[in-house]
């Protein structure tokens, strides 16, 4: 193999045994509990789960933009793609306000948010806001951040771009808000997009349209999607790789089309069957997960899913921890129905 | 046929905005529900989909007098085969008959007040309704609140102490307590996760063949309202654009509009990535409608006749009405009925 080859081959991001602790009145709760994977150049990344698993978590763990109450530990190991030479960083070890973070915040990896009403100031125009992030990184000419803001605005499908430059937010509906702070994110060319639920507060029509930017967005620039949603829909038109995360654990890793067609792991299964889908038998029941999500303070060491889990095994699934298990080279679930029996990290 | 339960007769909802061309301009008008007839059955489940800012959440309220509308009937078939003006009722008769009609909401964390426990919310309609003594109502609450999934141990809890899934079972047990004829649920669904999406749509079905309920049933999530309903009423900007069985609806769509949100949903399927109808365009400001047909800008199907001239809602097959001027010309996609092989 060649040392080019050997490049190629080198993920853009890799999480390792990521952990989040929070500190609450009545003990300490487990947000995110020991998260691997790796984002490749190009190539997105679903991260899916339902609300309380941390998936947020931990998708803003990796720009190190939590609240100070979240206690982190693990690594994010980065390393730019097109920085020659590019050394590897651990982004956790980073001074969260530090200078070296904020040169890769916005420019190197950025982050479209849920909410775009609230995502923008009210005070400042639309332009100034996407100016902002240019002329910190990319330029200090005024007259040409206005000149790339205003080709970015015409990229992400805004018309009309002189007039509403000068806009306020809440001139714009909810899907051209949406666009601007995609528009917002990529306009300094980043490697990795942090997308967090970025189309769940719009209609479907709308929520097309930008999936569609997104996507070809991303054949233009080229650049590695880390998408964090709880709708598997989403997740079978947009990712390559899929990280089903549950209490705070990804429960299984798979690319796409063989977690969709070949799941493992009891609560994906539950999840796909959960979901009523178009074109489905109108007069089948839903499958159900019964029960809900428990919190996850003071945990003993045991499967996260146990109460619900219809094929739990008493005595092996409630008394330790799940270890992960490969069970082909992409394909990694973490329940004891496929680990090695004698217990222990089988990877 | 079964008994109808209530006929909605030319609804319409005016709301007064600024005009924006002055500070002490005339007030505009906003249509916001605009002639809006359909008949209800009794035990069936009616689903009103549409974008946001469609009407379909102030339809549902003003059937339950949440809000009031500007005109039109809402006739109610009481039990004794009586037709009465739902709108028109006040006092005594009014209360009498909003036992009868209730209504579940969107939001489980904001609609339950957090000062009252889990016992008061399900037992404040019994107590406003009816004369019951102490122990006839506990046992009312105790009867409803195990049909609804709620483990009665947790009644004198508040409502802080529960999930979002128990919270909707709770507005649930809440809403059927006065043994309501119809239901109104607006998103009741759609605040939650999809496993626990699941177990609340079962109960509801549950209930509706226990109790022979009928819903309205309104989201704007087509995988779940082609789940549950029986008809399904399509709205774009304050009119009703299609309005058929589901089969039918899903199977063969006769408005633009509705192939169009159809084809917008993601397929929970990889292999599944049909090509899409992307919509241009974002829903028009119904303080400024557009001419003719309100979809004309966005449909791909356009004429010069759908800016000129808006299309009337007419009945185009077996109870299948669509409000398109091309409706039996244009040849449009449904949903197939594949029985997937995922999970």
């Amino acid at each position: 193999m060649t040392t080019q080859a050997i490049r190629t081959e080198q993920p853009l991001l890799s999480v390792k045994d990521l952990k989040i602790r929070i500190q609450m009145d009545n003990g300490e709760m487990k947000a995110v509990d020991g998260v691997d994977f790796e984002i490749k150049k190009g190539k997105t990344l679903g991260l899916v789960g339902e609300s309380g698993c941390g998936k947020s978590l931990t998708s803003r763990a990796l720009l190190g933009i939590n609240p100070k109450e979240c206690e982190t530990s693990g690594a994010v190991l980065y390393r730019s793609a097109t920085d020659q030479p590019s050394e590897q960083l651990n982004l956790l070890s980073l001074d969260p306000n530090g200078k070296q973070i904020r040169s890769i915040r916005g420019r190197k990896i950025s982050m479209i948010f849920q909410e775009p009403m609230t995502a923008f100031s009210p005070m400042y125009t639309i332009g100034n806001q996407i100016m902002e992030a240019i002329l910190i990184h990319r330029t200090k000419n005024k007259k040409e951040a206005k000149r790339i803001a205003l080709d970015m605005l015409g990229k992400v499908g805004i018309s009309d771009q002189e007039k509403r430059f000068d806009q306020y937010p809440h001139e714009f509906s909810g899907g051209m808000r949406q666009r601007a702070m995609i528009s917002m994110a990529l306009s300094c060319n980043p490697e990795l997009l942090i997308a967090d639920e970025p189309t769940t507060a719009l209609d479907v029509t709308i929520q097309a349209q930008v999936l569609e930017l997104m996507r070809s967005l991303q054949a233009d620039f080229g650049m590695a999607i880390l998408l964090v949603t709880h709708d598997l829909g989403i997740i079978a038109q947009m990712c390559d790789e899929v990280a089903v995360m549950y209490l705070g654990k990804i429960v299984e890793q798979a690319p796409v089309k063989e977690l969709f067609y070949n799941p493992k792991h009891p609560y994906t299964k539950g999840l796909l069957r959960s979901m009523p889908r178009l074109g489905g038998n109108k007069s089948k029941r839903l499958e159900s997960i019964e029960g809900s999500v428990p919190m996850p303070i003071n945990m003993p060491p045991m499967c996260g899913f146990y109460d619900r889990c219809k094929d739990r095994i008493e005595g092996v699934c409630n008394v330790r921890d799940v270890p992960k298990t490969q069970i082909s080279e992409d394909h990694s679930v973490r329940c004891f129905l496929y680990s090695d029996p004698h217990g222990g990290e089988s990877q | 046929m079964t008994k109808p339960i209530l006929d909605v007769v030319h609804l319409h909802k005016d709301y007064q905005t600024k005009s924006k061309t002055a500070l002490f301009g005339k007030p505009k008008n906003v249509r916001v529900l605009n002639d809006i007839s359909f008949e209800l059955f009794e035990g069936e489940t009616l689903s009103i989909v549409g974008e946001s800012g469609c009407g379909k959440t102030t339809l549902g309220r003003c059937i339950v007098k949440g809000i009031s509308a500007s005109s039109g009937e809402v006739i109610y078939h009481t039990e004794e085969e009586e037709r009465v003006d739902f709108l028109k009722l006040k006092g005594k008769e009014a209360k009498k008959l909003r036992r009868d009609i209730q209504m579940i909401f969107q939001d489980p964390y904001s609609s339950l007040s957090p000062r009252m426990s889990v016992y008061d919310i399900i037992s404040e309609p019994l107590v406003a309704n009816f004369k019951l003594k102490k122990s006839e109502i506990d046992d009312k609450v105790a009867d409803i609140a195990e049909k609804t999934g709620l483990n009665t141990s947790y009644l004198k809890r508040y409502p802080h102490a529960f999930s979002g899934g128990q919270r909707q079972r709770i507005a649930i047990a809440r809403a059927l307590i006065t043994q309501p004829r119809l239901i109104v649920c607006d998103e009741a669904v759609s605040a939650l996760d999809v496993s626990i999406q699941a177990q609340i749509i079962n109960l509801l079905k549950d209930l509706q063949e226990q109790f022979r309920i009928t819903y309205i049933f309104i989201s704007h999530d087509l995988s779940i309202v082609q789940n549950i309903s029986d008809r399904v009423a399509v709205m774009h900007l304050g009119r009703i654009v299609e309005l058929a069985s589901t089969d039918a609806l899903f199977g063969s769509p006769k408005h633009p509009y509705t192939e169009a949100l159809m084809s917008a949903v993601p397929q929970p399927d990889p292999e599944r990535q049909k090509s899409r109808i992307i919509l241009e365009g974002e829903v028009p400001n119904p303080a400024n409608p557009p001419s003719g047909c309100h979809f004309h800008p966005r449909c791909v199907y356009r004429t010069d006749k759908c800016v000129q001239q808006a299309p009337e809602l007419r009945e185009i097959g077996d109870r299948h009405y669509a409000a398109c001027h091309y409706a039996e010309e244009l040849n449009l996609r449904g949903v197939q009925d594949e029985s997937a092989s995922i999970g």
